[in-house]
């Protein structure tokens, strides 16, 4: 079979849920003790509650598979299969968000009273990689800017900066010799573009909670910036005046900007960014798709950028 | 252990056989669907590196023959060619099935892309040494024009490794690994190359005494 998949198969359909969540069980089970295999099935996280959004593309969604086994996430790893190997260790409870900088109310909240007050909605976003992949990812999650609105930034705030937890113990690709990065993982927006209606927190994927390699529990989605910027396992949120440090900036400021909005326009110095490869669609006969400027969401977001040379601010 | 002719030969002909064993089981799994989110990345990346693994391998050849004395000459060949299959299809798979023919994209990649640039100048390499690859030119070049030619392949492999590095993002392990192997074998060389240079030059006269 060298197509994937016939295109008529919702892509939720590839891996049932329930099996999806049968395999996890079995290998808890395995790697727990015999009898814990011979237990009746333990139950698992209860369903998010989400309402759609008319933000949401109606294009068909990767397959969880796909989204959960294809990851960048260099805190476990280089290798895109290493985050779903290397991230069972992580422990996502409890969890701390420090939010701090200029804000009224800083503070550093449970992640159970930090996400309590929104609502869930599911938002059904492109995901463009600055690799020259895509996907379709069914995020759940709530707007950064009713966060940010309760915790209240004072005027001079101009930036938002996210950083990923450090947990060599746990984190593999912190460990040792040649690390990838320098570690904590860093990322920012200018305010205007934390505030805006796309700009999401998720805390899950296909209506459960986000597993470790996509960035649990808390992680940022950006559709109309490359993957990168989506920083994961957040644990701290600053508000600050100038634009602060991003981890792909300080390793190579020639190749990924702060900004790093999808444009199909301004090629990466080694490859072009002008197609794309859409993961799980037509195999390796896939047809490159055209990038879009913005990602597609140019309509909501160019305003933002109006005035700017965007080969300048890249 | 001592081979008689025709067991030489034979595992000769074994080695041709197992060399293409890994893309075997890459068609397997194309044909299975089994080789992840982006089957095109990782077919791309699996038979660049089987092409960089046998390039390396057939540069270890002298290393082996000097410092254990183990002879294993008769292999190089088909390793050297082995490589040059892989790094072929390697082609082949970025340019219909990655870049899907287009040609303006292609060339404006191999001009303007320093890492395509260097990976097709290591492919290009390496087809002078796969088309003389027989006895016929041996015979026909002469021994040593035929070695000098053959010379290209450290350029190729350094070009290959460099290729490898220069395509990923950041630092990961792996393609430093393989560069690391590849500068060994080829300051082996050097240094060979320095020592025989050396014992080549005519012992100074004596200075005559004042």
């Amino acid at each position: 079979m060298l197509f994937r998949r016939p295109s008529d198969i919702a892509p939720s359909e590839i891996t049932p849920k329930h099996i999806f969540l049968n395999r996890r069980q079995i290998m808890a089970g395995a790697i727990g003790s015999a009898a814990a295999i011979m237990l009746p099935a333990v139950s698992h996280a209860a369903s998010l509650q989400v309402t759609k959004s008319p933000l949401s593309t109606d294009e068909p969604a990767t397959s969880l598979d796909d989204i959960t086994s294809y990851n960048n996430f260099y805190e476990f790893g280089t290798d895109k299969s290493d985050p779903k190997a290397n991230s069972g260790t992580l422990k996502t409870k409890p969890w701390t968000v420090k939010v701090d900088g200029l804000v009224d109310k800083p503070g550093d909240y449970q992640l159970e009273d930090f996400i309590k007050p929104y609502a869930l909605e599911e938002r059904v976003y492109r995901m463009r990689c600055v690799e020259g992949w895509s996907m379709v990812i069914p995020w759940d999650g709530f707007p950064l800017a009713e966060v940010l609105k309760q915790v209240a930034p004072q005027s001079a705030a101009k930036y938002v900066a996210f950083e990923t937890l450090v947990r060599p113990a746990e984190m593999s690709g912190q460990r040792g010799f040649l690390q990838a990065l320098d570690w904590p993982y860093r990322e920012g927006l200018r305010l205007d573009e934390a505030m805006h209606p796309l700009t999401i927190l998720a805390t899950g994927i296909y209506g459960e909670p986000i597993p470790n390699q996509n960035g649990a529990p808390l992680r940022l989605v950006v559709p109309w910036k490359y993957g990168f910027k989506g920083i994961k396992s957040i644990v701290r949120i600053s508000l600050v005046d100038k634009q602060p440090q991003t981890s792909w900036n300080m390793q190579n400021a020639r190749e990924y900007g702060f900004y790093s909005n999808v444009n199909p326009a301004v090629d990466h110095p080694r490859w072009s960014q002008a197609t794309e490869r859409r993961i799980g669609e037509g195999g390796i006969f896939a047809k490159r798709r055209p990038t879009l400027p913005f990602n597609g969401y140019g309509d909501q977001v160019a305003s933002l950028y109006s005035g700017m040379d965007l080969r300048t601010y890249y | 252990m001592r081979l008689t002719a025709t067991q030489a030969k034979f595992s000769v002909w074994l080695l041709y056989v197992v060399a293409f064993l890994p893309a075997i089981w890459m068609a397997w799994l194309t044909v299975n669907d089994a080789l992840g989110a982006d089957p095109v990345r990782e077919l791309e990346h699996r038979l660049g590196l089987w092409a960089l693994r046998f390039l390396i391998l057939a540069l270890c050849v002298t290393p082996i023959r000097q410092l254990f004395r183990i002879n294993l000459l008769r292999y190089r060949r088909a390793l050297g060619l082995s490589a040059f299959w892989y790094a072929l299809i390697h082609l082949l798979v970025w340019l219909f099935l990655d870049r899907q023919l287009e040609m303006q994209a292609i060339v404006a990649d191999i001009i303007k892309r320093p890492y395509i640039t260097i990976g097709m100048a290591a492919f290009a390499l390496l087809i002078p040494l796969a088309l003389t690859s027989n006895r016929f030119s041996i015979r026909k070049l002469g021994g040593a024009a035929w070695a000098r030619l053959h010379k290209l392949a450290y350029v190729a492999t350094a070009l290959a490794a460099l290729h490898f590095v220069m395509v990923v993002k950041s630092w990961p392990p792996e393609p430093l690994i393989y560069s690391a192997i590849v500068a060994t074998l080829l300051l082996f060389r050097a240094v060979q190359a320095a020592r025989l240079r050396r014992r080549a030059e005519p012992a100074p006269l004596p200075r005559p005494a004042r």
